[in-house]
């Protein structure tokens, strides 16, 4: 103790030695020597000054320190390691309040699925199902669809809507301004209240949804008073875009693009995925293998494509002359003898895309799926490989 | 009963007069930052001026006991930064303990208070002015009320404008500009309330 304090006596005697005050002290203009009355002394100025803020510093330190030690909240590491897998976005899509809370049940609680942030996506799952073990299930990739097509040109309106510009406060006036009951208002609802940014509202008064944004949070279909929104799939990819179950001729006065249900996609598909339900159709998405048949044939054009635009099929060397795709195809666009190659007509192809599925060796190409069957069909070959 | 009149003067001059927000236009991150919504405004209201009044009195204290008798003064705006920076940590970390409710709604305010201007203005203002003691809490205190009403009325006025017709090169903060320019010109009736 004797010691210390005989330092820091020395330490400060040093100041007061070096008091050079008077030399730095600017003495300029006329007679400055006498006009420099008031000397401040650099010396104890700067005494008390390393003292106090060391001092305080000091004092800080200890109290923070002592608060963070005796006030320590005993937190599990790996609710932060989780809590970074997460989007962050808050969206409440896993059912609690926030990312932290969603972050701490699923290391507390060993009933809650690691898979439950839809935002962060697959690998999120993986990862917080790595750092929770638990097991992830892997959901499909799913986004939003705005089910119907009608914007403020194509459909009619039964009243001038003069009141707050958002859907949930049109629909209270006598249930919106459309005079479809079923098709999107268009006043930009979901577009607010997306976290992601990924719905913006297109010229024509309806949203249009960024596939690659769209985490399918399920935000903007809880807020839609309409029910126009759909979280679906995202291989659901040719969809009849219209929920209205009034009669076809009622439909066809109040909108240019809506569903009458005159069954011709029912006809025209080779899967039987159609069914025309209370005056609507839907497309089964076990059955529909996204061929786009219906789409060119709805005399409405009420069904969406979601696959644009559609490449056209051709025949590549490897082709035995099976004469299967010729058969198979809906338009009759391929032509070919037995055992030579075939052709296709260009202009007839519609890019459907079922050649390639039926065709034995995958010598078809171009077509939006030939290269995933093309893969499908390797791994599957290599399997068989290792398996033999 | 003058030195009551007094500082409720000064309670009202804080407040209203010369609102940080509306006549100094200090502060405006935080004002602009959490005003979109009600619930948020509320949370960073009551926070704040808490933390306002602690800093005030702490630094108060430091001020009149230690720098004043070793005459370096001239040191008082990084010490107020440190006290106000300690202060915010240290209630973080004891919150999150004592009252993690209370953290999980307010927490994520305090960070963003303890580099903020106006939290910074309050005592140093205080001191400029020579306010005594209880005259520098009651200033917290003003100034705490103001920026909390500042930020009330911001907020109401957003979630309005959320849904109104605003021109599309004007929504969200152009907007949100304009209006604080309006709230602070008719902040200016207030002007002739107190004779100085």
């Amino acid at each position: 103790m004797h010691e210390a304090h005989k330092i820091i006596t020395d330490i400060l005697g040093l100041f007061q030695f070096a008091d050079i005050s008077q030399y730095l002290l600017p003495k300029v203009g006329v007679g400055a020597e006498i006009e420099a009355k008031e000397i401040v002394s650099i010396a104890p100025l700067l005494k008390y000054t390393l003292i106090f803020l060391a001092g305080m510093s000091t004092v800080f330190g200890f109290v923070l320190a002592f608060a963070a030690k005796k006030f320590a909240v005993k937190i599990d590491p790996r609710v932060e390691q989780v809590n970074d897998v997460l989007a962050h976005a808050h969206c409440g899509a896993c059912g609690y309040a926030g990312c932290e809370q969603y972050a701490e049940a699923v290391v507390k609680d060993p009933n809650v699925s690691p898979s439950l942030c839809i935002p962060a996506g697959e690998k999120a799952a993986l990862k917080v199902a790595e750092i929770t073990g638990k097991k992830a299930e892997i959901k499909e990739k799913e986004s939003a669809r705005v089910i119907c097509q009608g914007g403020w040109s194509k459909s009619q309106k039964k009243y001038a809507y003069e009141g707050v510009l958002d859907c949930r406060a049109a629909v209270l006036a006598g249930g919106g301004d459309k005079s479809c009951t079923y098709g999107c208002l268009g006043y930009g609802t979901c577009e607010r209240v997306c976290p992601f940014d990924a719905i913006k509202m297109g010229s024509d008064n309806l949203p249009i949804i960024d596939k690659d944004k769209c985490t399918a949070c399920r935000k903007c279909e809880a807020a839609c008073p309409k029910k126009v929104i759909e979280v679906l799939p995202a291989a659901k990819a040719v969809l009849v875009s219209c929920h209205s179950r009034d009669k076809g001729a009622d439909v066809r006065k109040v909108c240019k693009v809506g569903c009458i249900a005159c069954g011709m996609c029912v006809k025209v598909c080779p899967f039987d995925a159609p069914k025309i339900d209370k005056n609507l159709a839907r497309i089964d998405m076990d059955k529909c293998r996204v061929c786009g048949l219906c789409v060119a044939k709805c005399p409405t054009n009420a069904i969406e494509d979601f696959i644009a635009p559609r490449t056209k099929a051709s025949v590549l060397d490897n082709c035995i002359g099976c004469q299967i795709c010729a058969k198979a195809c809906p338009v009759e666009a391929i032509t070919g003898e037995n055992k030579k190659k075939h052709v296709i007509n260009q202009g007839k192809c519609i890019g459907c895309g079922i050649c390639a599925i039926k065709c034995p060796v995958q010598a078809i190409g171009g077509t939006f799926n030939a290269e995933q069957i093309r893969i499908a069909k390797q791994k599957e070959k290599a399997k068989k490989a290792a398996a033999a | 009963m003058t030195e009551f009149v007094k500082l409720f003067e000064l309670l009202i001059s804080a407040s209203l007069v010369n609102n940080f927000v509306f006549t100094w236009f200090l502060g405006l991150c935080i004002f602009f930052g959490v005003s979109k919504k009600m619930e948020t405004a509320l949370g960073m209201s009551v926070t704040f001026t808490a933390v306002m009044m602690i800093s005030t009195a702490i630094s108060w204290i430091v001020y009149k006991l230690i720098m004043v008798p070793l005459n370096i003064e001239f040191l008082m705006i990084i010490v107020f930064i440190g006290i106000v920076a300690g202060l915010v940590q240290g209630s973080d970390t004891i919150m999150r303990k004592v009252a993690p409710a209370l953290y999980y709604k307010l927490g994520i305010y305090l960070a963003l208070i303890s580099t903020n201007c106006i939290i910074l203005a309050v005592p140093l203002m205080s001191v400029g002015n020579k306010y005594s003691f209880i005259e520098s809490i009651v200033f917290a205190l003003g100034s705490g009320l103001g920026f909390s009403l500042a930020l009330i009325i911001m907020a109401s006025i957003r979630e309005k404008l959320e849904l109104a017709d605003v021109p599309k090169y004007f929504k969200g903060l152009p907007m949100a500009f304009v209006v604080t320019g309006m709230i602070a010109l008719a902040f200016t009736g207030f002007a002739g309330l107190i004779k100085h």
